[in-house]
Protein backbone atom coordinates (compact mmCIF):
# COMPACT_ATOMS: atom_id res chain seq x y z
CA UNK A 1 0.00 0.00 0.00
CA UNK A 2 2.34 2.20 0.68
CA UNK A 3 4.66 1.07 -2.16
CA UNK A 4 1.49 1.75 -4.45
CA UNK A 5 1.16 5.71 -2.56
CA UNK A 6 4.61 6.53 -3.19
CA UNK A 7 4.10 5.85 -7.36
CA UNK A 8 0.75 7.50 -7.37
CA UNK A 9 2.58 10.48 -5.29
CA UNK A 10 5.81 9.97 -8.11
CA UNK A 11 3.29 9.51 -11.00
CA UNK A 12 1.59 12.97 -9.45
CA UNK A 13 5.13 14.34 -9.84
CA UNK A 14 5.73 13.84 -13.27
CA UNK A 15 2.76 15.25 -14.44
CA UNK A 16 3.59 18.48 -12.75
CA UNK A 17 6.77 18.60 -14.55
CA UNK A 18 5.73 17.75 -17.68
CA UNK A 19 2.69 20.54 -16.95
CA UNK A 20 5.64 22.64 -16.02
CA UNK A 21 7.34 22.24 -19.52
CA UNK A 22 4.65 23.55 -21.68
CA UNK A 23 3.99 26.51 -19.56
CA UNK A 24 7.22 28.08 -20.72
CA UNK A 25 4.86 28.60 -23.92
CA UNK A 26 3.46 31.74 -23.62
CA UNK A 27 1.48 34.10 -25.84
CA UNK A 28 -0.10 37.12 -25.57
CA UNK A 29 -2.92 36.26 -27.80
CA UNK A 30 -5.41 33.64 -25.73
CA UNK A 31 -6.44 32.69 -29.20
CA UNK A 32 -3.17 31.56 -30.57
CA UNK A 33 -2.67 30.24 -27.45
CA UNK A 34 -5.38 27.95 -27.92
CA UNK A 35 -3.91 27.10 -31.37
CA UNK A 36 -0.57 26.43 -30.11
CA UNK A 37 -1.84 23.82 -27.73
CA UNK A 38 -4.17 22.35 -30.09
CA UNK A 39 -1.48 21.75 -32.74
CA UNK A 40 0.85 20.04 -30.18
CA UNK A 41 -1.86 17.53 -29.05
CA UNK A 42 -3.13 16.77 -32.54
CA UNK A 43 0.78 15.90 -33.86
CA UNK A 44 2.68 12.98 -33.35
CA UNK A 45 5.53 12.84 -31.84
CA UNK A 46 7.70 10.65 -34.50
CA UNK A 47 10.14 8.96 -31.93
CA UNK A 48 7.91 7.98 -29.14
CA UNK A 49 4.91 7.09 -31.88
CA UNK A 50 2.14 6.81 -29.22
CA UNK A 51 2.69 10.19 -27.53
CA UNK A 52 1.78 13.36 -29.14
CA UNK A 53 4.49 16.37 -29.51
CA UNK A 54 2.20 17.91 -26.23
CA UNK A 55 3.13 14.68 -24.37
CA UNK A 56 6.38 13.70 -25.15
CA UNK A 57 9.57 14.66 -23.83
CA UNK A 58 11.88 13.22 -26.59
CA UNK A 59 14.05 15.68 -27.87
CA UNK A 60 12.82 16.02 -31.28
CA UNK A 61 9.65 16.55 -30.10
CA UNK A 62 10.95 19.56 -27.74
CA UNK A 63 12.72 20.71 -30.86
CA UNK A 64 9.27 20.06 -32.94
CA UNK A 65 7.39 22.36 -29.86
CA UNK A 66 10.41 25.38 -30.15
CA UNK A 67 10.20 25.33 -34.02
CA UNK A 68 5.63 25.54 -33.86
CA UNK A 69 6.11 28.34 -31.38
CA UNK A 70 8.62 30.05 -33.05
CA UNK A 71 6.67 30.08 -36.14
CA UNK A 72 3.21 30.89 -34.82
CA UNK A 73 5.38 33.85 -33.07
CA UNK A 74 6.41 34.65 -36.30
CA UNK A 75 2.32 35.23 -36.98
CA UNK A 76 2.17 32.25 -38.99
CA UNK A 77 -0.88 30.53 -39.24
CA UNK A 78 -2.17 26.86 -37.75
CA UNK A 79 -2.63 25.95 -41.18
CA UNK A 80 0.50 26.98 -42.56
CA UNK A 81 2.13 24.91 -39.62
CA UNK A 82 0.23 21.98 -39.96
CA UNK A 83 1.11 22.04 -43.75
CA UNK A 84 4.87 22.83 -42.74
CA UNK A 85 4.84 19.35 -40.86
CA UNK A 86 2.97 17.13 -43.54
CA UNK A 87 5.27 18.27 -45.82
CA UNK A 88 8.30 17.21 -43.98
CA UNK A 89 6.94 14.00 -42.31
CA UNK A 90 3.90 13.23 -43.84
CA UNK A 91 0.43 12.55 -43.09
CA UNK A 92 1.62 10.51 -40.11
CA UNK A 93 2.53 13.12 -38.29
CA UNK A 94 -1.13 14.20 -37.97
CA UNK A 95 -3.41 11.86 -35.16
CA UNK A 96 -6.10 12.26 -37.93
CA UNK A 97 -5.19 11.73 -41.45
CA UNK A 98 -7.12 13.74 -44.26
CA UNK A 99 -9.25 11.94 -46.05
CA UNK A 100 -8.09 10.66 -49.55
CA UNK A 101 -8.16 7.26 -51.22
CA UNK A 102 -5.10 5.76 -49.39
CA UNK A 103 -6.62 6.59 -46.31
CA UNK A 104 -10.20 5.43 -47.14
CA UNK A 105 -9.91 2.17 -45.81
CA UNK A 106 -8.99 3.85 -41.85
CA UNK A 107 -11.97 6.09 -42.52
CA UNK A 108 -14.43 3.96 -44.19
CA UNK A 109 -13.23 0.16 -43.03
CA UNK A 110 -14.93 0.31 -39.78
CA UNK A 111 -18.20 1.32 -41.25
CA UNK A 112 -17.92 -1.59 -44.02
CA UNK A 113 -17.49 -4.02 -41.24
CA UNK A 114 -19.62 -2.61 -39.50
CA UNK A 115 -22.90 -2.92 -42.67
CA UNK A 116 -21.40 -6.46 -43.36
CA UNK A 117 -21.86 -7.56 -39.61
CA UNK A 118 -25.41 -5.82 -39.85
CA UNK A 119 -26.20 -7.49 -43.02
CA UNK A 120 -25.44 -10.98 -41.49
CA UNK A 121 -27.17 -10.40 -38.55
CA UNK A 122 -30.50 -9.22 -40.17
CA UNK A 123 -30.14 -12.81 -42.30
CA UNK A 124 -29.79 -14.60 -39.27
CA UNK A 125 -32.53 -13.01 -37.33
CA UNK A 126 -34.58 -13.53 -40.61
CA UNK A 127 -33.94 -17.31 -40.75
CA UNK A 128 -34.52 -17.78 -37.03
CA UNK A 129 -37.75 -16.30 -37.37
CA UNK A 130 -38.92 -18.35 -40.74
CA UNK A 131 -37.85 -21.60 -38.95
CA UNK A 132 -40.65 -20.88 -36.41
CA UNK A 133 -43.08 -21.09 -38.79
CA UNK A 134 -42.24 -23.53 -40.53
CA UNK A 135 -44.91 -26.28 -41.36
CA UNK A 136 -45.89 -29.17 -39.55
CA UNK A 137 -45.20 -32.54 -41.22
CA UNK A 138 -48.04 -34.80 -41.57
CA UNK A 139 -48.05 -36.45 -38.74
CA UNK A 140 -47.91 -33.29 -36.20
CA UNK A 141 -50.91 -31.99 -38.50
CA UNK A 142 -52.83 -34.71 -37.53
CA UNK A 143 -51.54 -35.07 -33.97
CA UNK A 144 -52.55 -31.33 -33.67
CA UNK A 145 -55.62 -31.38 -34.75
CA UNK A 146 -56.60 -34.76 -32.55
CA UNK A 147 -55.26 -32.90 -29.52
CA UNK A 148 -57.25 -29.93 -30.69
CA UNK A 149 -60.15 -31.91 -30.85
CA UNK A 150 -59.88 -33.34 -27.60
CA UNK A 151 -59.51 -30.00 -25.66
CA UNK A 152 -62.82 -29.26 -27.81
CA UNK A 153 -64.67 -32.22 -26.58
CA UNK A 154 -63.67 -31.64 -23.08
CA UNK A 155 -64.94 -28.11 -23.25
CA UNK A 156 -68.47 -28.95 -24.73
CA UNK A 157 -68.56 -31.62 -21.51
CA UNK A 158 -67.42 -29.11 -19.50
CA UNK A 159 -70.48 -26.67 -20.08
CA UNK B 1 -26.46 -21.59 -48.18
CA UNK B 2 -24.72 -25.16 -48.23
CA UNK B 3 -23.21 -26.51 -45.27
CA UNK B 4 -20.60 -27.02 -45.70
CA UNK B 5 -19.89 -23.43 -46.86
CA UNK B 6 -21.39 -21.96 -43.82
CA UNK B 7 -18.85 -24.00 -41.63
CA UNK B 8 -15.77 -22.39 -43.77
CA UNK B 9 -17.01 -19.04 -43.24
CA UNK B 10 -14.96 -18.82 -39.76
CA UNK B 11 -12.01 -20.65 -41.10
CA UNK B 12 -11.78 -17.98 -44.18
CA UNK B 13 -12.14 -15.05 -42.15
CA UNK B 14 -9.68 -16.73 -39.73
CA UNK B 15 -7.01 -16.95 -42.87
CA UNK B 16 -7.59 -13.36 -43.85
CA UNK B 17 -6.88 -11.99 -40.02
CA UNK B 18 -4.08 -14.32 -39.96
CA UNK B 19 -2.46 -13.08 -43.58
CA UNK B 20 -2.30 -9.68 -42.00
CA UNK B 21 -1.11 -10.57 -39.05
CA UNK B 22 1.17 -12.36 -40.37
CA UNK B 23 2.40 -9.61 -42.85
CA UNK B 24 2.27 -7.10 -39.93
CA UNK B 25 5.15 -9.05 -38.21
CA UNK B 26 7.60 -8.15 -40.82
CA UNK B 27 6.62 -4.38 -41.18
CA UNK B 28 8.89 -1.98 -39.59
CA UNK B 29 6.43 0.61 -38.01
CA UNK B 30 9.73 3.49 -38.00
CA UNK B 31 9.51 3.10 -41.73
CA UNK B 32 6.95 5.68 -41.99
CA UNK B 33 7.19 6.85 -46.17
CA UNK B 34 9.14 10.36 -46.55
CA UNK B 35 7.00 13.09 -48.25
CA UNK B 36 10.24 14.75 -49.37
CA UNK B 37 10.79 11.77 -51.86
CA UNK B 38 10.91 13.01 -55.69
CA UNK B 39 11.78 16.92 -53.68
CA UNK B 40 14.93 18.64 -54.13
CA UNK B 41 16.64 18.53 -50.61
CA UNK B 42 15.82 21.27 -48.38
CA UNK B 43 18.23 24.62 -48.54
CA UNK B 44 20.82 24.89 -45.64
CA UNK B 45 24.01 26.68 -44.72
CA UNK B 46 26.02 24.49 -41.93
CA UNK B 47 29.52 24.38 -41.29
CA UNK B 48 31.40 21.38 -41.52
CA UNK B 49 32.37 19.05 -38.43
CA UNK B 50 36.28 19.67 -39.37
CA UNK B 51 36.05 23.37 -39.19
CA UNK B 52 33.10 25.99 -38.25
CA UNK B 53 34.67 28.54 -40.53
CA UNK B 54 34.17 26.28 -43.25
CA UNK B 55 30.94 26.83 -44.97
CA UNK B 56 28.85 23.93 -46.81
CA UNK B 57 25.42 24.76 -48.27
CA UNK B 58 22.69 22.87 -50.61
CA UNK B 59 24.43 24.33 -54.15
CA UNK B 60 27.51 22.81 -52.90
CA UNK B 61 26.37 19.24 -53.22
CA UNK B 62 24.97 19.64 -56.79
CA UNK B 63 26.54 17.32 -59.61
CA UNK B 64 27.20 14.00 -58.33
CA UNK B 65 25.04 11.03 -57.01
CA UNK B 66 25.00 10.87 -53.27
CA UNK B 67 24.10 9.23 -49.78
CA UNK B 68 23.40 11.67 -47.18
CA UNK B 69 23.44 9.62 -44.09
CA UNK B 70 22.05 11.38 -40.62
CA UNK B 71 24.00 10.64 -37.74
CA UNK B 72 25.35 11.42 -34.15
CA UNK B 73 27.77 10.18 -31.75
CA UNK B 74 25.07 10.07 -29.28
CA UNK B 75 23.59 7.11 -31.75
CA UNK B 76 24.36 3.58 -30.86
CA UNK B 77 22.98 2.32 -33.86
CA UNK B 78 25.37 4.44 -35.76
CA UNK B 79 28.01 3.01 -34.09
CA UNK B 80 26.05 -0.43 -35.40
CA UNK B 81 26.09 0.88 -38.90
CA UNK B 82 29.32 2.89 -39.51
CA UNK B 83 31.66 0.18 -40.45
CA UNK B 84 28.97 -0.47 -43.50
CA UNK B 85 29.75 3.29 -44.24
CA UNK B 86 33.31 2.79 -44.24
CA UNK B 87 33.33 -0.55 -46.26
CA UNK B 88 30.69 0.98 -48.88
CA UNK B 89 33.15 4.53 -49.35
CA UNK B 90 36.20 2.23 -49.87
CA UNK B 91 34.27 0.48 -52.31
CA UNK B 92 34.12 3.64 -54.45
CA UNK B 93 30.34 2.74 -55.79
CA UNK B 94 28.84 5.76 -53.87
CA UNK B 95 29.95 8.95 -52.27
CA UNK B 96 28.92 9.34 -48.74
CA UNK B 97 27.74 12.59 -47.37
CA UNK B 98 27.30 12.85 -43.84
CA UNK B 99 24.83 15.43 -41.69
CA UNK B 100 25.76 15.41 -37.99
CA UNK B 101 23.00 15.51 -36.03
CA UNK B 102 22.50 17.34 -32.95
CA UNK B 103 26.16 16.24 -32.32
CA UNK B 104 29.24 17.74 -29.99
CA UNK B 105 32.29 18.71 -32.51
CA UNK B 106 35.33 17.42 -30.67
CA UNK B 107 32.94 13.89 -30.34
CA UNK B 108 32.38 13.66 -33.68
CA UNK B 109 35.93 14.43 -34.57
CA UNK B 110 37.17 11.88 -31.92
CA UNK B 111 34.59 9.51 -33.42
CA UNK B 112 35.89 9.79 -37.26
CA UNK B 113 39.47 9.35 -36.38
CA UNK B 114 39.17 6.56 -34.18
CA UNK B 115 36.30 4.71 -36.42
CA UNK B 116 37.54 5.78 -40.11
CA UNK B 117 36.12 8.90 -41.99
CA UNK B 118 33.41 7.34 -44.69
CA UNK B 119 32.12 10.94 -45.28
CA UNK B 120 33.73 12.82 -48.49
CA UNK B 121 31.92 15.85 -46.75
CA UNK B 122 30.36 16.29 -43.45
CA UNK B 123 27.80 18.80 -42.58
CA UNK B 124 27.44 19.83 -38.53
CA UNK B 125 23.83 20.67 -37.96
CA UNK B 126 24.04 21.63 -34.08
CA UNK B 127 20.76 22.98 -33.60
CA UNK B 128 19.12 19.89 -35.81
CA UNK B 129 16.92 22.80 -37.69
CA UNK B 130 18.45 21.38 -41.65
CA UNK B 131 17.14 17.61 -39.95
CA UNK B 132 13.86 18.99 -39.46
CA UNK B 133 13.63 20.29 -43.02
CA UNK B 134 14.65 17.06 -43.91
CA UNK B 135 11.67 14.78 -41.79
CA UNK B 136 14.53 13.23 -39.83
CA UNK B 137 12.97 11.66 -36.86
CA UNK B 138 15.69 9.49 -35.83
CA UNK B 139 19.41 8.51 -36.86
CA UNK B 140 20.60 7.15 -38.76
CA UNK B 141 18.84 7.94 -42.06
CA UNK B 142 20.08 7.63 -45.07
CA UNK B 143 18.78 9.58 -48.18
CA UNK B 144 19.77 8.75 -51.85
CA UNK B 145 20.50 12.20 -53.60
CA UNK B 146 20.92 12.59 -57.48
CA UNK B 147 23.15 15.33 -59.21
CA UNK B 148 20.21 17.94 -59.31
CA UNK B 149 19.69 17.41 -55.37
CA UNK B 150 16.64 15.06 -55.75
CA UNK B 151 16.25 13.28 -53.33
CA UNK B 152 15.12 9.83 -54.48
CA UNK B 153 15.08 7.06 -51.82
CA UNK B 154 15.13 7.40 -47.81
CA UNK B 155 16.40 4.31 -45.83
CA UNK B 156 15.54 5.09 -41.71
CA UNK B 157 17.82 2.51 -39.25
CA UNK B 158 21.39 1.36 -39.79
CA UNK B 159 22.24 0.77 -43.59
CA UNK B 160 23.00 -3.32 -44.19
CA UNK B 161 24.95 -4.30 -47.26
CA UNK B 162 22.02 -6.09 -47.87
CA UNK B 163 19.84 -2.73 -47.94
CA UNK B 164 22.73 -1.15 -50.10
CA UNK B 165 23.11 -3.81 -52.57
CA UNK B 166 19.49 -4.47 -53.30
CA UNK B 167 17.77 -1.44 -53.05
CA UNK B 168 20.43 1.32 -53.30
CA UNK B 169 22.53 -0.05 -55.82
CA UNK B 170 20.51 -0.45 -58.25
CA UNK B 171 18.82 2.80 -57.77
CA UNK B 172 22.00 4.62 -58.28
CA UNK B 173 23.38 2.23 -61.23
CA UNK B 174 19.61 3.59 -62.87
CA UNK B 175 20.20 7.32 -62.26
CA UNK B 176 24.09 6.85 -63.58
CA UNK B 177 22.02 5.65 -66.78
CA UNK B 178 19.90 8.72 -66.86
CA UNK B 179 23.37 10.69 -66.90
CA UNK B 180 22.30 12.33 -63.97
Amino acid sequence: MRLFLLSFIYLLGLTALQAATLAEYTFEDPAQDEDFREIIEEMRCLVCQNESLAGSNAELAIDLRNEIYDMMKGGQSKGEIIDFMVARYGDFVLYSPPVKPSTYPIWFGPLIVFLIGGVVLFRIIKRKNQSRETELSEAEQQKLEKLLNQSNEQRDTNQ
Amino acid sequence: MNRYLRYSVPLIVFGIIAVFLYKGLGMNPREIPSPLIGKSIPEFSLPSVESAQTMINDQNLKGKIYLLNVWATWCVSCRAEHDTLVHLARSGKVEIVGLNWKDERVKAQAWLQQLGDPYTVNIFDKKGRTAIDLGVYGAPETFLVDGDGIIHYKHAGPLTLGVFNETLLPMINDLKAKGS
